[in-house]
């Protein structure tokens, strides 16, 4: 037990009430009134105990923390539906029929015939919408306006060709193969992680497909003990993929489900692990810590964690550089999956993730069938970007 | 790194506390701090820019005020547009005459929806109502045993049909009137904007149950995007409120902003905690109130009123600066403490908060050794803890089922607890003494201003004491 932080806290705590009461009371009485205004708002919940567990499972009437299962429980799911037939899925397809072009915002900056002011804040702003975010935006336009001034530029669409091909460079450097097994000793492992909601079980059950098409084996282990029913949800991907599929009790610890997925894939001589985990917010410390166990407890038998891949949704803002680098520090984050590029957000901040701390993205995600999974191509992505 | 918004807005007052007047080109540079910081905090562009243009005038108009601080006059400044954006009241449900009524959840994928409705659900319980919640999300695999999963924890029946969404709905209606339920719930399956064919599917599922609330689940890290999305779904689905979610995290949730003042429609409800009861009412004039770093000053003096005595409260505040705080004080406001809630999220809600600490997942349980300590000594033991000597010691350890070492440990920081508060108690007397009658509180309550309180000093003792990561301890799963 630890009582130096607790102190500080409560400390801290009571020092603040104190005064906040004191203030508060202090206004009142200069206002010569004592009334505070009702509000409704619902009371503090009181006690923090998760009902969920013991119910669960007392439901599933099975002892033991690891069940293994043959076949997975069907869930009577009505299929997504099918894939537009003839197009093979490409990245610069799906964002340009995703509007997720800034073309339009491009489109002003064209129409005029030199190079000023307000082409500027254009590009800002177009920039900006994109969710590359102050500071890569910064860096890039101060880039190019040091070439107009140098007159090495002059009409707006070489600078929009420059502004493009500054943003591809930025993205050119990185390693973006996935390190699929090689065919030594043991499985791979391959770790999937994130904040809540950015589809993490979806990717992992595109992945499986996609290395089950190359003629991998693969299981899957539903490390996601926390949400309700995420163990369903990736048994129905696992029996849509063929894959092999290990899961846990619901609240039970992730750690051991995925070392009894590891240890099963290698009596089986499967290859690879698909370990999903559940999704949290990088600012919960407990949280954070249960991950670098799962990390670590991963690589204590047969298996070796060859990727642990960063889900994040295109739709995430600034917010994505503090993901990156938190779990980045806590399970050494080796991949970015761009989740939801078909949309129309347009998933920007991979410039400040990768230029900022040197995580490539290495897939990107862009609907919602078993083949929207695609390799991140740069050129594609920043094209997509600027098509008319 | 990026600051957050409140540490940078914060950042920007401190630098103009020294000065008496702002010139105009003080305004400006404070206001390209402000536009940057709404834009790190994933304010919509175009919003960035009436809101600084607003704060603009007004804050070049503060520099006309020579009576008020400007540092005051610029964080008013804000935060009055924020607030005002964020919009006036607070969403107040109308319950339809004829039974049930009826609500709609919305949004993307991944966004929350699921979850929120359940968490709404059990809201409505709360409120005294009977809800009946329907999975028409028949296109994620399992969600509806998810649903259905929730719906047990919160003791709320869950309908679905595997045939059809539109169809599930419809039916749920009936099953609702037919159970007499007073509040139908309709959690629907996440869809892009851009998705024709699956927006049209939740217009269709609208069309069946009429709804009386249809509330888009925004992602409080969501970016610029939020904005396009709120545009089609309310273009599509006419939104009555938007639900924020997954508000525990450090985004700065500029989307709310954004969406509101470009919808016009209210933020309704936030969630801010994975457990289902961590969801409430949103209250705009505090949101405003935290984004520029005041925290959740007012929820927290609200929830402190309704669980302290603020005589008491005021008389412990004013003990601990002169140093006369004793370990019965102590346990005293620990006890009013744990009245006001998870020691977490109050601490989640407090200004000024390392975020270390704010970080830290702290378990109530936590405190019970303490208390068990403290309760374990005499009353003069408590008043004046350096009598407890060798023997007294053992006794304490023995009674209260700790070791002699945990003993030790409490009495020594308390002293050094003590000693710190004291000395913060005097410094503070003579910086802005004349502001607060009360003496001592004077440099802390500078809080009335739209100031803070400053707990860099706690941070000090709390980064000598070595505490830069968790608290030790136990990586269990929530609970």
């Amino acid at each position: 037990m630890d009582l130096q932080w607790l102190f500080v806290v409560l400390i801290a705590v009571v020092v603040v009430f104190g005064i906040g009461v004191l203030v508060v009371n202090r206004r009142r009485a200069d206002h010569g009134g004592p009334t505070a205004p009702p509000r409704d708002r619902p009371a503090v919940p009181p006690d923090r105990s998760d009902p969920s567990a013991p119910e669960a499972e007392a439901e599933d009437g099975r002892a033991g923390d690891t069940l293994v299962e043959e076949r997975p429980p069907t869930e009577p799911a009505v299929e997504a539906p099918p894939a537009p037939p003839v197009e093979p899925v490409t990245l610069r397809g799906r964002m340009s029929k995703a509007r997720a072009s800034l073309a339009g915002a491009f489109a002003g900056v064209r129409s005029r015939s030199g190079i000023d002011a307000e082409t500027w804040d254009e590009l800002e702003e177009a920039l900006l919408r994109a969710d590359v975010g102050v500071r890569v935006t910064d860096a890039l336009l101060d880039e190019l306006r040091g070439r107009v001034e140098r007159a090495e530029i002059t009409e707006p669409d070489a600078l929009l060709d420059a502004l493009q091909t500054e943003m591809s460079t930025r993205l050119s450097t990185a390693d973006r193969s996935l390190a699929v097994p090689d065919g030594s000793e043991g499985p791979d492992v391959w770790l999937f992680v994130g904040v809540n909601g950015v589809g993490k079980t979806t990717t992992i059950g595109k992945i499986a497909q996609q290395q089950i098409t190359e003629g991998r084996s693969v299981l899957m282990a539903a490390g996601d003990t926390f949400r309700a029913a995420a163990a369903e949800q990736l048994a129905t991907w696992a029996e849509r993929a063929g894959a092999e599929f290990v899961r846990g009790t619901e609240g039970g610890d992730p750690s051991s489900v995925i070392f009894d997925g590891v240890e099963r894939a290698a009596a089986r001589g499967v290859q690879l692990v698909l370990a999903d985990t559940a999704g949290r917010l990088h600012t919960k410390t407990n949280l954070m810590d249960e991950l670098r166990k799962v990390r670590r407890v991963a690589e204590k038998g047969a298996g070796r964690v060859t990727e642990t891949l960063l889900v994040i949704d295109a739709t995430t803002g600034q917010n994505g550089l503090a993901q990156a680098r938190e779990f980045g520090e806590a399970t050494q984050v080796t991949g970015v999956v761009l989740s939801k590029l078909d949309g129309s957000a347009k998933g920007g901040i991979v410039f400040a993730i990768e230029t900022e701390l040197g995580i490539p993205v290495k897939l990107v995600g862009v609907g919602e069938t078993i083949d929207d999974l695609l390799p991140f191509d740069p050129d594609e992505f920043v094209a997509a970007l600027f098509a008319a | 790194m990026f600051d957050t918004l409140s540490n940078r807005l914060d950042g920007i007052v401190k630098r103009l506390r020294g000065k008496g007047r702002l010139t105009e080109a003080d305004v400006d540079e404070v206001m390209k701090e402000i536009r940057t910081a709404l834009l790190d905090a994933d304010v919509n562009v175009t919003v960035v820019r009436s809101v600084t243009n607003r704060i603009r005038e007004h804050a070049i108009g503060a520099t006309k005020s020579a009576a008020l601080d400007p540092g005051q006059q610029v964080v008013k400044a804000v935060n009055d547009e924020l607030t005002r954006i964020l919009g006036g009241e607070t969403l107040k449900i109308n319950y339809a005459s004829r039974p049930p009524t009826v609500v709609l959840m919305a949004g993307l994928q991944g966004s929350g929806k699921t979850t929120n409705a359940a968490k709404l659900a059990s809201w409505f319980k709360q409120q005294g109502r009977q809800p009946l919640l329907v999975g028409a999300d028949l296109q994620r695999p399992a969600a509806v045993e998810q649903l259905r999963t929730l719906g047990r924890q919160i003791d709320v029946p869950v309908y679905s049909d595997p045939e059809d969404p539109v169809l599930t709905a419809y039916q749920g209606l009936q099953e609702a009137k037919r159970l007499g339920r007073d509040v139908l719930i309709v959690d629907t399956a996440g869809r892009l904007s851009i998705d024709a064919e699956m927006m049209e599917q939740v217009r269709l599922i609208s069309g069946a149950v009429s709804p009386d609330y249809t509330f888009l689940v925004i992602d409080a890290m969501t970016g610029q995007d939020a904005v396009q999305t709120a545009e089609v779904f309310h273009a599509t689905l006419q939104i009555d409120g938007v639900i924020l979610s997954k508000l525990d995290g450090d985004a700065r949730g500029g989307a709310a902003l954004s969406v509101k003042e470009v919808i016009g429609r209210p933020i309704a409800f936030a969630s801010t905690g994975e457990k289902l009861d961590a969801f409430e009412q949103f209250h705009p004039d505090r949101m405003a109130g935290r984004i520029l770093g005041m925290g959740d000053m007012l929820t927290l003096i609200e929830q402190a009123e309704k669980a302290f005595e603020a005589d008491q409260a005021e008389q412990a505040a004013a003990k601990l600066m002169e140093g006369d705080f004793t370990l019965d004080d102590f346990l005293e406001q620990m006890q009013q403490l744990k009245k006001m809630g998870p020691l977490g999220s109050v601490l989640g809600m407090m200004p000024g908060m390392p975020k270390e600490l704010k970080g830290a997942e702290i378990d109530d349980d936590d405190l019970k050794p303490i208390e068990a300590i403290i309760r374990s000594m005499t009353r003069e033991e408590r008043a004046r803890p350096q009598v407890i000597n060798g023997s007294r010691r053992t006794r304490i350890a023995n009674g209260s089922g700790t070791t002699v070492g945990d003993v030790n440990r409490l009495v020594k920081q308390f002293g050094e607890m003590q000693k710190m508060m004291k000395k913060l108690g005097m410094a503070g007397g003579g910086k802005k003494g004349k502001k607060g009658k009360t003496g001592g509180l004077g440099a802390l309550a500078g809080l009335t201003g739209g100031g803070m309180p400053d707990l860099s000093e706690l941070q000090g003792l709390a980064e000598q004491k070595g505490l830069t990561g968790p608290p030790g301890g136990g990586t269990d799963r929530r609970r």
